[in-house]
C-alpha cells in the first residue's frame, strides 16, 4: 500500500523506523512540530503516509497536522530532486533579474517552484541570498555554484546533469554486457 | 442583569453575554460572517460587527465584547460604517463573483451584507485577487470553491465543536490561505457523511456536498 502512495522502499523503511520511535513520544499536542521535524530529516520531506501516521498518533486530524505543517517554510511536501536546483531571489540577484532565472528553470524543467520533476532528478526551490551578490543572478545545482546566471546558461546546466546521466547508465549497461 | 443601550434601545442582558449575539437576539442586526453562535472564543475574523461603544475610543468588533457593565452603543456611525465598507470591499475583492452559477445564491451573507452597506459587488478601486480556480475535491463528499472562499473559518470550527479534530483546516499562509481538508481515513469520513455541519455552517457557498445532496435546485450549473 505504501508503495502504492509513492514512497520508495528506502522511504518505506525510514517511515516504520519512525513509527517504532513513537512509542516513546507522548500522544500531546505540543510534540507535533518536532515529530514533523523529525519525520522531514528522515525522508527529506512529509509524505502524506508519514502526516497520517503523525495525526494518529497524536490524535488529530490528518488536516489539522497538514494545516500546521503548511505554515512553515521548513517543511516540504515533494520530495527533492536527487539535482535541487536553488534559484536566489535575494535583493542583488532580484535587481539582476533572478525571477527571469528562476522562470526559465521552470519552464525547461517543466515543473513549478517546490515542485519535483517527475523522474525525482531535478526540484526548483527559491532561497534568499547565498552569500556572493557580486556574482548575481546566482543559481545552485546541487551544491554547486553557478554565478552570472543567464538564460543560456540553464539549458546547459539541465543538460550536462542529463549527459552524465546517460554516460553512467550505459557504462552501467556495458558491464552488464560483458 | 446589565443594562444596556443600543441605538437608543434599552434591553436587559445577563453579565457576560456577548454584544453580538445580545444585540441579535433583540432584532438589531449588525453585518457579521464569522460569528458562531455556539463557538466559545469569538474568531473576530470577518471585521465587520464593529460597533461604537460610548467612552471608547474606537470601534470594536462586537463579538469579542462580553457585556460586564451598562453600555452605550451605536451601531450605525460613520465611523463604524466606513470600516464596514472597506473590509466588506476587500473581502469582496478576493471573492469571485459569479453570482449567478452558484448554489449560495440569494441565500448568501455576502449578498445581503453588500445590500445592507451599500456596497457594490465590484469593489471598484480594489484589486481583484484570483485564488485557485479549479474545484477542490480533497474530500471525499464535500467539494470546496476556493474562490467563493472568504476564510470565515466557520467551517474549520464547526467541525471543531462537533467533531473535536477538523476535516477541514486552514492550510499555507498569509495570501497563499486556503480552507483544504488532507488526507482521508475511513473513521473520520463516516463521521462527515452523517453530520455535514460545515456544508450548513458556510455563509457564502464555497462548501458543497457532491454526491445526492446537490438537487436540482443548488446543483453549479
Amino acid at each position: 500500500m505504501l508503495m502504492e502512495m509513492g514512497l520508495d522502499r528506502e522511504e518505506i523503511a525510514a517511515l516504520a523506523t519512525i513509527r517504532s520511535e513513537l512509542k516513546e513520544i507522548p500522544a500531546q499536542r505540543r510534540y507535533l512540530i518536532p515529530l514533523l521535524q523529525r519525520v522531514q530529516q528522515a525522508l527529506s520531506y512529509l509524505p502524506q503516509a508519514a502526516i497520517q501516521l503523525v495525526a494518529q498518533h497524536l490524535h488529530l486530524s490528518p488536516s489539522e497536522v497538514y494545516g500546521v505543517a503548511t505554515f512553515y517554510n521548513q517543511f516540504r511536501f515533494t520530495p527533492p530532486g536527487r539535482h535541487p536546483v536553488r534559484v536566489c531571489m535575494g535583493t542583488a540577484c532580484h535587481v539582476k533579474g533572478g525571477d527571469i532565472i528562476l522562470e526559465h528553470f521552470e519552464r525547461k524543467l517543466e515543473i513549478k517552484e517546490g515542485e519535483t520533476t517527475p523522474d525525482r532528478e531535478f526540484s526548483i526551490e527559491r532561497v534568499a541570498c547565498v552569500g556572493c551578490c557580486a556574482l548575481a543572478p546566482v543559481a545552485l545545482m546541487g551544491d554547486a555554484l553557478h554565478g552570472h546566471m543567464m538564460t543560456g546558461k540553464v539549458e546547459g546546466l539541465i543538460l550536462r546533469v542529463q549527459i552524465e546521466k546517460e554516460k553512467a547508465r550505459r557504462e552501467m549497461g556495458d558491464r552488464d554486457e560483458r | 442583569m446589565v443594562e444596556l443601550i443600543v441605538d437608543g434601545h434599552r434591553m436587559t442582558v445577563p453579565p457576560g453575554q456577548q454584544l453580538l449575539a445580545a444585540c441579535l437576539a433583540e432584532g438589531i442586526y449588525i453585518p457579521h460572517l464569522c460569528h458562531l453562535e455556539e463557538a466559545p472564543r469569538p474568531a473576530a475574523a470577518c471585521r465587520l460587527c464593529f460597533v461604537e461603544i460610548a467612552g471608547v475610543p474606537a470601534p470594536q468588533p462586537a463579538c469579542t465584547i462580553r457585556v460586564a457593565s451598562a453600555l452605550k452603543v451605536r451601531t450605525d456611525t460613520p465611523a463604524v460604517r466606513r470600516l464596514q465598507r472597506m473590509a466588506l470591499r476587500l473581502l469582496l475583492s478576493a471573492h469571485h463573483i459569479d453570482c449567478r452559477r452558484c448554489h449560495a445564491n440569494r441565500a448568501c451573507a455576502l449578498q445581503s451584507i453588500a445590500r445592507f452597506l451599500k456596497v457594490g459587488l465590484h469593489p471598484k478601486p480594489l484589486m481583484a485577487i484570483a485564488r485557485p480556480d479549479e474545484v477542490d475535491r480533497h474530500h471525499p463528499f464535500i467539494d470546496h470553491y476556493p474562490r467563493r472562499c472568504v476564510l470565515c473559518g466557520r467551517c474549520v470550527r464547526t467541525c471543531r465543536n462537533g467533531n473535536d479534530h477538523p476535516q477541514f483546516s486552514f492550510t499555507g499562509r498569509g495570501i497563499d490561505t486556503v480552507v483544504r481538508h488532507y488526507a482521508s481515513n475511513l473513521a473520520l469520513d463516516k463521521r462527515c457523511s452523517e453530520c455535514r455541519r460545515c456544508v450548513a455552517a458556510c455563509p457564502v457557498g464555497a462548501l458543497q456536498w457532491r454526491r445526492e445532496g446537490a438537487g436540482a435546485s443548488e446543483s453549479v450549473d
